[in-house]
């Protein structure tokens, strides 16, 4: 079953109810040809189970790691991915694009 | 984020309402405007500029620059005719993510039997539409093939704002339709919108096929906008 943005957001609220730890990952700005559009979304728990997408599976084992860290810690970030960051070398956008991604952890 | 905005937030999209969450991306601080609430916001010129494109994004505002993450309502298609191309157009708007909704007087099609999972009212379209609300988030098809169940859906959705309307049949039934919705006094512009015959030319031969070019006409027109849609279909 695909799963739509409106699924991802449910499942952050079931997830959260049902006693799971969980960050919710946001693409907030893209420059070029980038593969989800701004507002896209990605929901995490604290095990690295995950529903949505932020790219079309480039980046999405990055944002996890970094998801698992903030739902640690509390503090969300701010992640920049593409081919003029640093990280291209681990991991990029291989169609030459470049996003930033939001991760916060769901309070309450 | 906190778990009531989230909460808020899921409950504005099932009651079909738009909303802008605000966000300092420097702090995670963040805000939920609801649609009714924009006009008297500080960023309300921002916002229903967000909510009317649709579009989530960065912004410059009074307080900082801010991400705006727009949601507006699941894309719901009103299906008129629990007919067969309707079975299989309830699979496919699933897959995209739409709401499907069938509406057929005729009881011995409208069955949760034929559309399990789905809401299926066996209603006239003057009584369910209307209580349903044709909305701008709304594509509504007609599919069964009479008159006396598709016009007067096609009245209601010709005086709605809905993103898309399509009847089923041939250039000659739409012609047909075409001099009814005429004498019942709607203007060629708004008769113009009806996609007719339907779908996208593909060469749909099966009911599924039928489906499949209705969806394709429905995402370009959600997508492309009505003009650039119809030059689309008619290449």
């Amino acid at each position: 079953m695909i799963t739509t943005d409106q699924d991802i957001l449910a499942s952050a609220e079931a997830w959260k109810r049902a006693g799971r730890k969980v960050a919710v990952a946001t693409v907030v700005e893209t420059w070029g040809s980038a593969p989800r559009p701004v507002g896209s979304r990605l929901v995490v728990d604290e095990e690295g189970n995950f529903l949505g997408s932020v790219s079309g599976g480039c980046v999405e084992g990055a944002v996890v790691t970094e998801a698992l860290d903030v739902i640690e810690g509390g503090a969300p970030k701010l992640l920049s991915f593409g081919v003029a960051d640093e990280t291209a070398w681990r991991v990029g956008l291989s169609c030459g694009g470049r996003i930033s991604v939001f991760v916060e952890r769901v309070e309450g | 984020m906190k778990l009531d905005l989230l909460a808020e937030l899921n409950a504005e999209r099932a009651a079909r309402r738009a909303t802008v969450v605000v966000t300092d991306l420097a702090t995670g601080a963040q805000r939920l405007v609801k649609e009714a609430a924009v006009a008297a916001d500080p960023l309300s010129e921002t916002l229903a500029a967000a909510i009317r494109s649709g579009k989530s994004g960065m912004a410059e505002t009074a307080e900082g620059p801010r991400f705006l993450a727009v949601q507006t309502p699941p894309l719901r298609i009103l299906c008129l005719g629990a007919v067969h191309i309707s079975q299989a157009l309830v699979p496919i708007a699933g897959v995209l993510g739409h709401d499907v909704i069938v509406v057929d007087p005729r009881t011995a099609f409208a069955t949760s039997e034929r559309f399990p999972g789905v809401q299926v009212l066996a209603e006239w379209p003057d009584e369910a539409l209307p209580r349903l609300g044709v909305d701008r988030y709304t594509a509504f098809v007609a599919l069964t093939h009479d008159p006396k169940i598709d016009d007067p859906g096609l009245h209601i959705a010709l005086r709605s704002d809905c993103f898309y309307i399509g009847a089923l049949g041939s250039r000659k039934t739409h012609g047909r339709r075409v001099e009814r919705l005429t004498e019942a006094g709607f203007a060629p512009e708004a008769v113009a919108r009806i996609r007719a015959p339907i779908g996208l030319p593909i060469g749909a031969v099966s009911p599924a096929e039928i489906a499949l070019s209705i969806m394709g006409e429905i995402t370009a027109a959600l997508r492309l906008g009505e003009r650039t849609a119809a030059t689309t279909a008619a290449a």
